[in-house]
Formats: structure tokens, sequence, C-alpha cells
């Protein structure tokens, strides 16, 4: 406890630099502005704005980073609520108990539920992070590359488990994230792969480059391919403090939300959107009667709300511990990390407790500047709902295209980008998710290092993966969750859970 | 034979292509041994899974019903790329406030309306505000005028 607070300690020392102060603060507004609008999302937006990170200090580019992922909760379920329009995936949910209590005039309500919810989720995910990250980066610093290995195993199999759609395609399109991601010079042999005499592929393949490309730019393409149609609810909000007796119906859906989101976040795979799908489901079923979910029942804002902003929160766990991203916001995390050479994983823990405290606090004040701006600025945001996506659009191709150019100073990553923008864009009709290919893209070379060494530690024998202890436990866990996705009855509910939200 | 599911039909026949495409071109590269595993090892392992499980998509496409492909639309994409890669091939030898101009009304027209006013003006305010803040404010080297204009704009104060 005390080493808690010393900790802590430490990180509120850093988080509160005038200067971090700033980032944090650029990052909650950026993420509630992407947040907001519809149309881009914290991971084309997190791609875009790396290379601008490039010349900060590391902590200060991490901590903006992190801001824009957690700001973009608070913001997604601020058009949800008001105009039926989630800005996030993860905010969708919100949408069905929001919208309908703005349409009765109680809209301030639920803003302000769903900031209070946010907020309270969001102090409980950093008390998590503070108590979990540190034991488990304690037994992740005795894994071995076997360990490693398996632990990815279970990584991308949880992943493609939690995905929506069909999972086969899923897991195929994981595996072709690895096999992108070992493009570029092999570390062992020095042999360029798959670089057909190119100089700029012996590099590999940037995952900005494939983050935007299929994300920012195949996005926006696929937006294009409907008209837009975007009818403006304004309705007056009324005063933002729920009731007392809203606020007393509320506590135990915030619990239940906060709990959930938590745990779920932590899992590879999860993040703030499974979360919120998942409190909304759970609510239904436990939420004390008389229940009036999809009629505008306040506590299916409550929950989802809370859920979300745990979730995107104790997702940073694997990451700072382990080094594994959860989801492609993560991912993008670790190639910021790695951009300002930070290699992640659980030394950063001990080798850098400054950034890895400095972190976690600086969420904690993210959180309250969200909450202390965001709900007298609500006026603002919602005008901001008026700029047309034709606006919008060539914006964010022009940032893009600098972006990507930036990274490496060369046109070739702005065609390669174009490339992965058409694949993306193939992808969405065919319904492949982009998500598990970046998970992949990332873990590739990772996994194929890991996997070089424990067979060259076994001597080529590949039953050391299931004769180590912890290793077999994580791929016994993975066959688990495989087998209980496959099984019919599951296989259906699963499909349901999907399907109703 | 008939397509049942050509979603997936088309989904199998990409993971396929992909995965055999990997273990060809692996070829060329030492396997190496399950201790020393050369640079072609781990590619063929993941591309014959990736075509295997390629094969069992396309497969299932003939077996069970599924949802056709949504209509392509090709203007937007069209547009768009086009603009992209203009910006690319043009950015070093024009600069930044050209480049923008190419890709900002090639990525308009993609889209439904086009308004010209409404456009220069996006484009306008885009310029000043990528040359303020990418590359006066965070000093990311990128050339911003056209070659030969680059004194006269260092003069003004807007070149790198």
């Amino acid at each position: 406890m005390e080493a808690l607070l010393a900790n802590l300690g430490i990180g509120f020392g850093v988080a509160l630099t005038p200067l971090n102060l700033l980032y944090c603060f650029g990052g909650v507004m950026l993420g509630t502005l992407i947040g907001v609008l519809p149309g881009i999302g914290p991971v084309a937006t997190i791609a875009m704005l790396l290379p601008v990170t490039f010349t900060l200090p590391p902590i200060s580019a991490l901590i903006m980073l992190a801001g824009i992922y957690y700001g973009a909760q608070y913001g997604g379920s601020t058009t949800a609520i008001l105009v039926n329009l989630p800005g996030e995936s993860a905010s969708v949910v919100t949408a069905l108990d929001g919208y309908k209590m703005a349409r009765q005039g109680r809209a301030g309500p639920a803003l302000g539920i769903a900031a209070i919810g946010s907020f309270f989720a969001g102090c409980v995910a950093t008390i998590v992070i503070a108590l979990f990250a540190p034991p488990l980066a304690e037994v992740a610093l005795k894994f071995g590359p076997t360990e490693y290995f398996s632990l990815m195993v279970l990584g991308l199999v949880a992943a493609t488990v939690l995905a929506h759609g069909s999972l086969i395609k899923a897991i195929a399109m994981v595996i072709l994230g690895l096999l992108l991601g070992l493009i570029g010079t092999d570390v062992n042999s020095g042999v360029a792969r798959y670089s057909f005499g190119i100089a700029e592929l012996s590099d590999g393949i940037g995952f900005v480059t494939v983050a935007m490309g299929m994300f920012g730019i195949a996005e926006i393409v696929a937006n294009l391919d409907q008209k837009e149609a975007r009818a403006i609810f304004t309705s007056k909000i009324g005063r933002l403090l729920p009731s007392g007796q809203d606020l007393v119906h509320c506590i135990p859906s915030v619990l239940r939300g906060t709990t959930l989101g938590s745990a779920l976040g932590i899992l590879p795979g999860g993040g703030a959107l499974l979360s919120s799908f998942a409190a909304y489901t759970l609510e239904k079923k436990t939420a004390r009667p008389p229940r009036n979910f999809g009629n505008g029942d306040i506590r299916g804002v409550a929950a989802p709300e809370s859920a979300n902003n745990a979730g995107a929160q104790t997702s940073f766990i694997p990451l700072l511990t382990l080094g594994i991203p959860s989801n492609p916001v993560m991912a993008l995390m670790i190639g910021a990390m790695m951009i300002q050479g930070i290699a992640p994983g659980p030394q950063v823990m001990t080798e850098r407790p400054q950034l890895f405290w400095g972190m976690i606090a600086s969420m904690w004040v993210g959180n309250l500047m969200l909450v202390v701006l965001n709900l007298p600025l609500i006026g603002m945001w919602i005008k901001l709902l008026t700029v047309p996506y034709r606006i919008l659009y060539p914006a964010i191709l022009l940032f893009c295209c600098v972006g990507v150019y930036s990274v490496n100073n060369t046109s070739f990553d702005i065609y390669m980008m174009s490339i992965f923008a058409v694949f993306g864009y193939v992808c969405v009709k065919l319904e492949c998710e982009p998500a598990p290919l970046i998970l992949g893209f990332i873990l590739g070379p990772m996994m194929e290092e890991n996997l070089r060494r424990a067979m060259l530690l076994s001597r080529g024998d590949p039953s050391v993966f299931v004769t180590k202890p912890i290793s077999a436990g994580l791929l016994g866990v993975a066959l688990v969750l495989l087998l209980i996705v496959l099984a019919p009855a599951v296989k259906k509910k699963r499909e349901e859970a999907f399907l109703e939200a | 034979m008939r397509i049942r599911a050509p979603k997936d039909f088309w989904a199998g026949l990409m993971f396929i292509a992909f995965g055999v495409g990997f273990v060809i071109v692996a070829r060329n590269y030492a396997m190496g041994t399950a201790v020393r595993m050369g640079p072609a090892y781990f590619p063929t392992v993941l591309g014959g899974i990736l075509a295997l499980i390629g094969l069992a998509i396309f497969v299932k496409s003939l077996a069970r019903e599924g949802p056709p492909v949504p209509r392509i639309v090709l203007r937007p994409m069209a547009f768009i790329l086009a603009g992209i890669i203009l910006f690319g091939i043009f950015l070093k030898p024009l600069g930044l406030i050209v480049c923008a101009a190419i890709l900002v009304f090639l990525g308009a027209l993609g889209g439904h309306e086009f308004r010209l006013k409404e456009v220069s003006i996006l484009y306008v305010v885009l310029t000043v505000f990528s040359v303020i803040v990418f590359v006066k404010g965070l000093g990311l080297p990128i050339p911003t005028c056209p070659a030969p204009l680059d004194d006269a704009c260092r003069r003004i104060g807007i070149g790198i």
C-alpha cells in the first residue's frame, strides 16, 4: 500500500507538470472532438498524430495519445444521446436509451449520468491499473520466449473470438496480418523478405501506413458510398445534473458497468467496445424492475458509459505490463513507444517508473478535465456536429497524407497507404474486420522471434509449449476460448449479442 | 456448383491467393530447420495455414447461403486515390501548397456534391493550418513551395 502511494506520488509529480497537463488537455480535447465527429475514430486520429509526437518527450507523447482514446469515449456518448449518432462504435448502445431520453426532454440528465458514470469508472480503472499492473509485470518478467509465444497466441485468439462477425475470417485476417508484419529484413539472417527488390520495403511496412490506409482512407471511401443524411436534433438540454432519485437508481448500474468494463478491458481483445456491449446486455438481464430498456431507461446509459470508459483504461494493463496490445489503439501505442525508443514490456515499469506511473496518474487527471470541461462546453460540441462530412473528409485526407509522409519523409509510404486503402475497402465489402489484421501485423515479428528462441532452447522440440506449465496454461485457455465460441449454443448467442447492438 | 455466399466466396479466394503467394515467394529464402529457423520457415507455415483457412471459407461459401457483396461504388475511390497518388508524386517538386490543392479538390470531387466556393475556402483554411502547425510549429520537414520559388517563399517566411 505504501509502495502504491509512493508510486502514485511519482506519477502525479510527472502528470501535474504544466507541460504534461497541457498535453493531457490537448489529448482529451482532441479525443472528445473526434468522439463527437462521426466518421473518424481514435485509431485513425492516433495514427495521424504519431508523426507529430516524434518531437515530444516520450511521456508527454504517451499522455496525449492515451487522452485521445479515453476522451473519445466521452465525446462519443454526447452525439449518441443528442442525435442518435454514435460518434464512436463503443457508444452504439448508449444511443438506444440515451436518444430516447433526449426525445423525452431528458437529454440533460442522460448527458450528466454519462459523464458522472464515466468519471467514476475512470477513477476506479486508474486504481485497478495501479493495483494490478505491478504484480502482473512481476510475473511477466519471469516469462521466457516459450511463454511469450503462447501468450501472443492467446492474445490473438482472444482478439478474434471477441471480434465482430465471422470467427474464421477474423483468424484469417490475423494470420494475414502476421505475414504482412514479416515483410522486411529478417533480423536473424539479414535477408530482405518479400521486398521484391524495393529498397523501401526492406525496412518493412510502417504500421502507421497500414492503419491509416485501412482505418483512415478506406473508411472515408466506405462512408462516401452512402448518401449523407444527418438530421440534427437540437432539443433543449435543460439541467445537466440528474435528480437525486435518478442518481440512487443508477448507482448499481454504474457499479456493475465499472466492474464488468474493468474486467473486460484487461482481456486481450477487450477494450471500450466490448465492455459497453456486454454491460448493456448484462444490465437488461440484472437491473431491478421496472425495466424500461430501449425506451429511455437511464440505467441503459449509465451502465455502458461507465463500462466503456473503464474498459478503455484497463486495456492499458496488458500493454504496460506485457507489451502486448489488446486492440488496435493499443497496437498504435506500442508503435508510439517504439518510435520513442522504448521497448514495451514488463521492464518499462522498473526501468522507467516515471513514464509508467506518470501515464496512469495522467489518466485520472484527464478524466477530471473531461468532466469539468465537457459538461459546460456541450453546446460547442453540438455545434461541431453541424459540420457536414463533405467538409470533414478532405481534411482527414490531407492530414493522413501529411502524417504518413512525415514518418519517413518519403512519398513511398503515401503510395503504400493507398494500396492499403484499396485493400481495406475490399475488406469492408467482404466483411473482413481490419482490427485483427492490425494486431497480427504488430505481433508478427515478435512472435517469430520468440518462436525461434523457444525452439532453439528446446532443441527443436515443439512439445515444450505444452510441457512448460505456464505456456501450457495459456495455450489451454486459448483452446477453451475457441471451443466455447465454436460450440453451437454459444455461437448462436454470440451472433445474437452482436446483432442486438 | 453455385456460389451461395458471395462475400465468403471472394474472401476465401483472397486468403488462398495471399497464402499461396507468401509460400511461393518464401521458396527463394532458406528454410532452415525447426531448431534454427531460416527466414522462410515462419512465413511458409503461416502461409500454408492461411491458404487452408481460405479454402475452408471458400468451400463453405458453396455450401451455405450468405449475403451478397454490397454494391461497389468506384467514383469516390477513383478520385481519392488519384488525389493521394498525385499528392505523393508532386510533394517533393511542387510543395504542400500546390499538392494540398490537388488532394482537397480531387477528394471533394469524389463526394456527393461539390461546391466550388466551399471547397476553395476549405483548401485555404487547411493549407494555412498545415503550414502554420505542421511546418512552422512542429518543424516537420515538408516542402511547402515549388522548388524554383523556394527562395522567394523563405523570404516571406513560409518556406523551410
